[in-house]
């Protein structure tokens, strides 16, 4: 069966921050943050036409500083926030602000129109999330900013180096207030390098990655709540929580690998997924159907996995093949594939493993992200600044839903 | 003719060879002419013929002859005819006397039998009257006899008590049993009279007694065989069922086996060394009785159990069933007993000498197991024998293959113990400070691995050579082709040779599975270990094969690990393990790498004067590496690689012009598309992919990890302008050293530049390229 091709979108610099425009729920939307030291950095808002595979582009200036990370609100399509790197002469140091999409983006251009910087709008700044400076210490670095997984309340939470802090954003979006602040650091000066906070448990849970660690903390008390020692042989990148088992929970690293963890049971990992040749960079599990796991990697790879055995699904989905009677109304292309699954299926349990590995890439990619709106349709950035949209092949989206 | 006829009869009467020799020679002369009408004897004689024929003939001289002869013949015939009747007339009248006497004669005898026929009349007359007189008498006298004969039995019956209690006193069973199995049937008939009730009842009691005796003698464990038949046949009279007896005579039996049985178990319980219930522990008492040796046991048994099972089965037959007298149902009953009771002692003693043989953990020689799994093994064929319907020896063969089977995995265990030794003592070798001195070193590692080798191997041919007692051919249940074939090849080859080279590879494949990376091997360990892996599958897995194959002839019946797999598998496992030592190595030098970028300020630093000592570390690194890896793998191939090697130290600035100087001249966004472009051509470089079993392959990998991460880091952090300087002095460093070791020099090359290029577009400032003519500078003084 003939998938759909990849889609690829170039930009002109480097990039390492993707998102997917979490509130967004029709549309296929991501944000790409460029990193440049020297020109000005953009935010590049792409749409993507599913049925037409053509990408708009929408690209607005972030007169900040090179973006590091960036991670969409989850209850105002056009909310987001970037941790930025702010540099002069002497020092760099990273900051986050929350910023919105102006509202003329309405009509996106398309690619390959004029793009002279100075046409491009600028972002409107909301406000700088401000860590509070202790002790006569600098102000923390902020390495990512994480938003309510639910959208509840307008709070935020900041993976520093070294604390976790969280705000309060106001109605209007346009104070942020620390309402706590955490210092999380570790033996040895060990650095927090990236967090996810868990939708579950109410939304009380967040985990950070430091050095070989994953630590999980208790929003309510500000504590530690559980820890996995060694959880990589060596850095632990990122980490993702499945969307639909309270306690499980994936984390990739330099040694290569992804694991796999239930977060009741530290000691093992539930288990190991070695595909990648070099360092995993980003581990997301999809939102609609938690086996299928999007890595992306310093091979310049990125892998789609199926974790069938670990996900809420185990034995696929549980309605039987009843397709047989509507096989008169059906459209073709449904036909045609229901026979292929059919096919391929025969009622055999659909086993863990690697899907599909996606090599458009020709540099390292950082990012990698499902969309919010379609199950079967991802985005990954290289550091070249490719943003390759690919979809989940088909066969394997119909396993899934029949 | 008239005399003629009668001449003739008379000559009948008297009888043809009464006559004279002429007249019979007439007679036949007769008979012969006696058609011949001229034949003067012939009854057909015809005178007128005659005489005519005579005239005829004769002359006359002739006739007168003739005639004169005639005459004379008549006057002969004449007178004998005169004669022969005065003969004849004498014997008729001597005849005639002799019938007148005995007319005479004859009337007196008719007198005598009328006189003996009146006689006789009068006998029967007398002897019916005196038979008719007697009559009385002898019925009387025939009443007396009975009455007589009935008596004596009434005195043999009241006799009986004390005749019995004579004959047991005299124990002289036999005929007190046969006294009572005589008069049993006539007490048992007359019972209801109170006499005989007596004797009856007195007789019941002695018997009861003797069959009490006969239970006791039955059941003394002393008793001989023949007594107990004798015992069992008495029984059998007295009427006691044989079932039961059956069943008395198995659980006497069992008595004596179980004794055996016990024996046998304490003994395995001494050799195992508890101590026996109720038993002092003296030390001393507890050496001697350490046990015995696993031939002795089974001596023990064979001696013990399995010949008084033997004894027990074999007077069981003669008691019980192959008598004539017992019906088939008695004899399948008491077959069946038989069957039953042999078959539960038989399980326990064979669970006993299984439980013994398991207990033979020595690693030692084999011959005394060996020879007493061959005694226990012969001995049990010869009870099969004895006991048709049953077959031990599949269960025994089942404990002697179980036995050797026990044997083979203790020496795979033993064989694995030996190689965790060798990997220990390894690891010591490799811990060990070298002493030495450093020539001795370059030649440690190969050394190692051939020791290594060499004991593995040596330890596995003997091991074989003590299996093969096995199968010696002095040893009957080696013959066996249930035995041997499972043995030879599922035991031996299988379970010992395919077994241990397939734990070789798992526990080598284990090294490659550390979870936490701090308490890993040595690197070295499994760089030899690897090696290990890679001459197992060129030399020593077929060797090991062909040897065990050989010794036991092994055939191939069966499905059997082929050597492809084995071969795959310590490939697969070699493989791994260097895979595994570029990835540990590797890690190691780019730990120092990133701690090196992580923790240095690139904004500040000062400017470049020297390379940075982490660079110099590295190469030194590398170089050990080399080394090491040099003493177990070859070369391996390169790339084209310049003749001129020396031009490496002008490499930037003579070879490649177009290329570097770019970072000075062209803006950064030229850069990246440059690289790109570059990129676009170039091959992708897998990082931490397999490498092929070669020095320089292994350390291309490591290199690549190494820049790989050096890259990643730079792309992590901000340069200033020194900085970026820095790396480049540090970059140009590090091609000066590397390219040696690798496989292609591009590769370093491509690393290098893409690490240049990351880290000029993570400059703050524009254009803060060194010269390279300054890095050449700064290299060759470092």
């Amino acid at each position: 069966m003939e998938d759909e091709a990849p889609v690829i979108y170039g930009l002109e610099f480097q990039a390492r921050s993707l998102c997917a425009q979490e509130a967004e729920t029709e549309s296929i939307r991501f944000l790409v943050g460029t990193q440049s030291l020297r020109a000005e950095n953009q935010v590049h808002y792409i749409d993507f036409d599913d049925e037409n595979s053509i990408i708009k582009k929408t690209i607005f200036r972030h007169r900040d500083g090179e973006i590091w990370n960036m991670s969409a609100s989850t209850f105002d399509p056009f909310l987001f926030s970037t941790c930025f790197n702010k540099t002069s002469d002497s020092k760099s140091e990273m900051r986050a602000a929350v910023w919105q999409l102006p509202n003329s983006e309405m009509e996106p251009s398309s690619p390959g129109g004029d793009d002279s910087s100075s046409a491009h709008p600028h972002l409107n700044l909301m406000c700088y999330l401000e860590t509070p400076a202790d002790e006569g210490a600098s102000r923390a670095d902020v390495r990512s900013v994480l938003w309510h997984p639910a959208g509840d309340t307008h709070q935020l939470i900041g993976i520093c180096e070294d604390r976790l802090v969280t705000w309060d954003l106001d109605t209007a979006s346009s104070t942020a207030k620390v309402t706590s602040s955490k210092n999380i650091e570790g033996r040895g000066h060990s650095k927090t390098i990236s967090g996810r906070w868990n939708p579950h448990h109410n939304c009380q849970q967040v985990a950070t990655a430091m050095d070989t660690a994953v630590r999980g903390w208790d929003l309510r008390t500000m504590s530690q709540a559980y820890q996995i020692e060694s959880a990589h042989s060596q850095l632990v990148r990122d980490l993702d929580f499945n969307p639909n088992k309270q306690y499980y929970l994936a984390t990739c690293g330099d040694d290569c690998r992804i694991k796999f963890w239930d977060t009741r049971n530290l000691t093992q990992p539930l288990k190991i997924l070695s595909e990648h040749s070099h360092w995993v960079w980003s581990v997301r599990f999809n939102r609609f159907h938690d086996q299928l796991i999007l890595s992306s990697s310093s091979d310049s790879r990125v892998v789609l996995h199926s974790v069938v055995s670990l996900s809420s699904e185990p034995y696929g989905h549980l309605v039987d093949n009843d397709d047989d009677d509507d096989e008169g109304n059906s459209d073709k292309e449904d036909r045609e594939a229901d026979d292929d699954s059919l096919k391929e299926e025969s009622h055999e349990p659909p086993k863990d493993g690697v899907i599909s590995t996606y090599e458009e890439h020709e540099d390292s990619v950082y990012a990698a992200d499902w969309s919010s709106a379609d199950p079967w349709t991802f985005a990954s950035l290289s550091y070249d600044g490719r943003l390759v949209i690919n979809h989940v092949p088909r066969s394997e989206k119909y396993k899934i839903l029949l | 003719m008239e005399e003629r006829h009668r001449r003739r009869d008379l000559k009948l009467y008297y009888g043809l060879e009464n006559g004279d020799q002429e007249s019979e020679s007439s007679v036949q002369h007769a008979m012969i002419n006696s058609t011949d009408p001229c034949n003067l004897d012939g009854s057909n004689f015809q005178p007128q013929t005659y005489l005519s024929k005579l005239i005829q003939e004769r002359s006359l001289t002739e006739l007168m002859d003739e005639e004169q002869k005639m005459v004379k013949d008549i006057r002969g015939l004449d007178s004998d005819m005169q004669t022969l009747v005065y003969e004849n007339y004498n014997k008729f009248i001597s005849a005639t006397d002799t019938i007148r006497k005995m007319k005479n004669d004859f009337r007196k005898m008719e007198d005598e039998m009328d006189h003996l026929a009146s006689n006789m009349s009068a006998i029967t007359n007398f002897s019916a009257s005196i038979s008719g007189t007697l009559q009385d008498r002898r019925q009387q006298i025939t009443k007396l006899a009975g009455v007589h004969s009935l008596l004596k039995k009434l005195q043999f019956l009241f006799e009986l008590p004390a005749r019995l209690n004579k004959c047991i006193e005299m124990e002289a069973y036999v005929q007190a049993v046969r006294y009572y199995t005589k008069a049993q049937r006539v007490l048992h008939q007359y019972d209801h009279m109170p006499s005989f009730q007596g004797i009856h009842a007195d007789c019941e009691s002695i018997i009861k007694q003797l069959r009490g005796k006969l239970m006791e003698r039955f059941r003394q464990k002393e008793s001989t065989a023949k007594q107990l038949t004798e015992c069992v046949d008495l029984l059998t009279q007295l009427g006691e069922p044989a079932e039961s007896l059956c069943d008395e005579f198995l659980s006497h039996a069992k008595q004596k086996l179980d004794e055996d049985l016990d024996e046998m178990k304490t003994q395995i319980k001494l050799y195992s060394g508890e101590p026996a219930p109720g038993q002092e522990q003296r030390p001393a008492h507890a050496y001697m009785n350490a046990g015995m040796d696993v031939l002795e046991f089974v001596d023990l048994g064979c001696n013990g159990f399995l010949s008084n099972m033997c004894l027990v089965i074999a007077s069981y037959n003669d008691m019980f069933m192959n008598r004539t007298v017992t019906d088939e149902s008695l004899d399948t009953i008491a077959l069946r007993k038989l069957v039953l009771f042999v078959n539960e002692l038989m399980e326990q003693y064979f669970n006993s000498v299984r439980q013994r043989v398991q207990l033979e953990k020595e690693t030692g020689d084999n011959t005394i197991l060996v020879r007493a799994l061959d005694r226990f093994h012969r001995r049990l064929q010869a009870m099969n024998k004895l006991l048709p319907d049953t077959d031990f020896s599949r269960a025994g063969t089942e404990i002697v293959s179980r036995g050797a089977r026990d044997r083979v995995s203790h020496y795979l265990q033993s064989l694995k113990q030996h190689f965790a030794d060798c990997l220990t003592d390894i690891r010591q070798n490799l811990a060990a400070p070298r002493l030495v001195g450093k020539q001795d070193n370059t030649a440690r590692l190969s050394e190692l691995l051939a020791n290594m080798q060499s004991s593995v191997v040596e330890q596995i041919k003997s091991v074989l050579g003590n299996l093969q007692a096995f199968i010696a051919p002095d040893i009957t249940f080696a013959m066996k082709p249930y035995f041997r074939g499972p043995f030879c090849s599922q035991d031996v080859r299988e379970g010992l040779v395919v077994a241990f080279i397939k734990h070789i590879c798992s526990t080598c494949n284990d090294f490659c599975e550390v979870p936490g990376d701090k308490t890993s091997s040595p690197p070295a360990l499994l760089m030899i270990l690897s090696r290990f892996c890679i001459d197992l599958e060129n030399a020593s897995i077929s060797y090991l094969l062909s040897l065990a194959e050989e010794q036991f002839m092994v055939e191939d019946r069966m499905p059997l690990t082929s050597t492809t797999e084995l071969f795959s598998m310590a490939k697969d496992t070699g493989q791994r393990l260097l895979n595994h030592y570029v990835r540990v190595q590797g890690l190691t030098i780019s730990q120092m790498l990133r701690k090196s970028v992580e923790t240095r300020d690139w904004l500040t630093t000062i400017e470049p004067r020297n390379v940075r000592a982490v660079m110099k570390r590295v190469v030194e690194d590398i170089t050990a590496i080399d080394m090491q890896v040099g003493q177990l793998y070859e070369e391996g191939v390169r790339k084209e690689r310049s003749s001129d090697s020396s031009r490496r130290t002008h490499a930037l600035s003579a070879s490649q012009p177009n290329r570097r100087p770019q970072w000075n001249y062209a803006p950064s966004v030229d850069n990246s598309l440059m690289s790109n472009i570059q990129k676009l051509f170039s091959e992708k470089i897998e990082i931490f992919s397999a490498v092929e079993f070669s020095k320089v392959s292994v350390l291309t990998g490591i290199v690549k990890i190494s820049l790989k991460t050096f890259l990643e880091c730079v792309r992590l952090r901000t340069f200033g302008k020194y900085g970026l300087q820095q790396i480049q002095v540090d970059t140009h460093y590090l091609q000066l050293y590397l390219w040696r070791f690798v496989s292609d020099e591009n590769l370093v090359q491509v690393l290098l530049d893409e690490i240049v290029c990351s880290a000029v577009h993570r400059c703050v400032c524009d254009k803060a390229m060194m010269e390279p003519s300054v890095i050449d500078l700064i290299c060759d003084r470092g």
